[in-house]
């Protein structure tokens, strides 16, 4: 590997999630072990046979002024919540316009506002469709808005890969940095997708929990009892910043990031790859691209959905490739999955573990399932040693995406 | 009947207010929308469109693109 390449740290962290508005109310419920996932109280919930999510502890509408939240969709509410919380967090880098880039993504994009604005159309014709409607809807559209936000002319990108999102967009991020493009990048992924056609669809699929009696035990990683997935809603964002370009102005530094390795099952459009092949490359090529060995691997933040079919392939992967040694944990359990925003969130996790040496722990499991041989936070959360290390954040979406992002200690 | 110019622009003030986040006290029949209170075309079209329901009368895309400050508006509703 080569040693003189641009290294990449993690300067600023911003979260809006179902645990809490910010980072700090998010970390200190997840290392409590409580659960951001209750019963929806919504008129439409009649019409779903799922009855319960994760939806976001703090209403943006309750944050954003309503002239900006008006012109928003709720996903680019949460991306740009969390965006200003980072850039803030991060000290409000004063970096060249043409340095600074935005990778902010979500798996599905604007749905609210089409399904809102189609009804409008319908009923009212297309006079009264809001000209901000358009903007609302392209997923790429937080993005956008974030560039404004921030002056960010280097680029600004949103990738989208369902659920690998989050983790894509900060990849990306690493990339811009290390290949030159950008000293400062803004990336990271957002999703509000609680609405009575997706949650229809994705039961439509048999992918969700319908745990309906008990909400807060329904999204159970790793247990023999899971029944599927929660649908969860928010974003996570981080300020990636050049190693150099971090040391001159004296930011505080949380953690590298290390590398990210992508691959593609090839497989089927939503089922994971039975044998992990594809989330085994993923890992092999983030620890490449890291320039990291297996042993340096102290956890692993699991993609872990709590899906029936995809839990435990992933920790057949994490055995065979770096081994059993890791402490991993699935935070899904806490904050549902919040799709394209579950990467996001996934890694400011990832990256608080190692920077104060703690990992919040899988709630819900209870009886673990057959097959599964790797060291599993349970219930309550556990220290890292001193010393080095090396963590990776796995995110899988549907279309075969696997993402793995490294970071280590700073 | 015309309607009273007075009540027009508080009107207009309250709706530029509602969409724009800019004080209905800023919207002053001598200023620009574009110019001095800096609003986008997208805004202008929400902006007419509340207008329309607001005060019952009909602004065309074409008479739209004429109207630049607030005094504009206050006439071609009042006419």
């Amino acid at each position: 590997m080569s040693t003189d390449r641009v290294r990449v740290v993690v300067t600023g962290l911003g979260a809006t999630t179902p645990l809490g508005g910010d980072v700090a109310s998010t970390w200190s419920a997840l290392l409590a072990g409580r659960t951001g996932i209750r019963t929806i109280n919504a008129d439409w919930i009649d019409s779903v046979p799922v009855k319960f999510g994760a939806e976001a502890a703090v209403d943006p509408l309750d944050v954003l002024p309503r002239p900006e939240a008006r012109r928003l969709d709720r996903a680019e509410q949460f991306a740009l919540i969390a965006a200003r919380q980072a850039w803030i967090d991060a000290g409000t880098p004063k970096v060249e316009s043409d340095r600074l880039g935005v990778v902010v993504g979500s798996g599905i994009g604007g749905i609210t506002t089409i399904l809102a604005a189609y009804d409008t159309f319908k009923e009212k014709g297309w006079t009264r469709l809001s000209p901000f409607t358009v903007p609302m809807l392209m997923p790429n559209g937080a993005a956008g808005w974030i560039g404004i936000e921030f002056g960010a002319t280097a680029g600004v990108h949103a990738t989208v890969s369902a659920c690998a999102t989050g983790a894509e967009s900060i990849g990306y991020g690493i990339e811009m940095i290390r290949t030159g493009r950008a000293d400062v990048v803004v990336a990271g992924g957002t999703e509000a997708a609680i609405h009575p056609l997706n949650v229809g669809s994705f039961a439509a699929m048999r992918a969700m929990s319908t745990r309906n009696d008990e909400p807060e035990r329904a999204s159970r990683p790793f247990d023999k009892a899971r029944d599927g997935f929660v649908l969860g809603e928010g974003s996570g964002i981080v300020v990636l910043e050049s190693e150099e370009h971090a040391l001159a102005r004296g930011a505080r530094i949380y953690a590298v990031a290390a590398g990210v390795g992508y691959s593609a099952d090839a497989h089927h459009i939503a089922q994971p790859e039975p044998t992990g092949a594809g989330i085994m490359l993923a890992m092999r090529r983030a620890l490449a691209n890291a320039d990291l060995a297996p042993e340096d691997i102290r956890h692993i933040n699991a993609h872990a959905t709590s899906t029936p079919a995809g839990d435990v392939v992933e920790t057949v992967a994490v055995k065979e490739v770096i081994g059993t040694h890791p402490l991993v944990t699935a935070t899904k359990s806490m904050t549902g999955h919040l799709l394209g925003g579950a990467g996001g969130i996934e890694s400011v996790f990832t990256i608080l573990a190692l920077n104060e040496r703690i990992v919040p722990p899988t709630v819900n499991l209870d009886d673990l399932d057959d097959g599964i041989e790797v060291d599993i936070v349970r219930g309550e959360p556990r220290e890292l040693p001193q010393g080095q290390l090396a963590a990776i954040n796995n995110s899988f979406g549907f279309g075969g995406h696997n993402v793995a992002v490294a970071f280590t200690t700073a | 009947m015309a309607m009273n110019e007075q009540d027009i622009l508080a009107g207009l003030g309250k709706i530029v207010n509602e969409i724009t986040g800019i004080p209905a006290s800023e919207v002053s029949p001598e200023k620009s929308f574009v110019d001095d209170l800096d609003i986008d075309s997208l805004s202008m079209v929400e902006i007419a469109v509340a207008a329309q329901d607001e005060f019952g009368v009909e602004i065309p895309d074409d008479q739209l693109k004429h109207l630049k400050t607030v005094k504009d508006v206050i006439s071609f509703i009042q006419n």
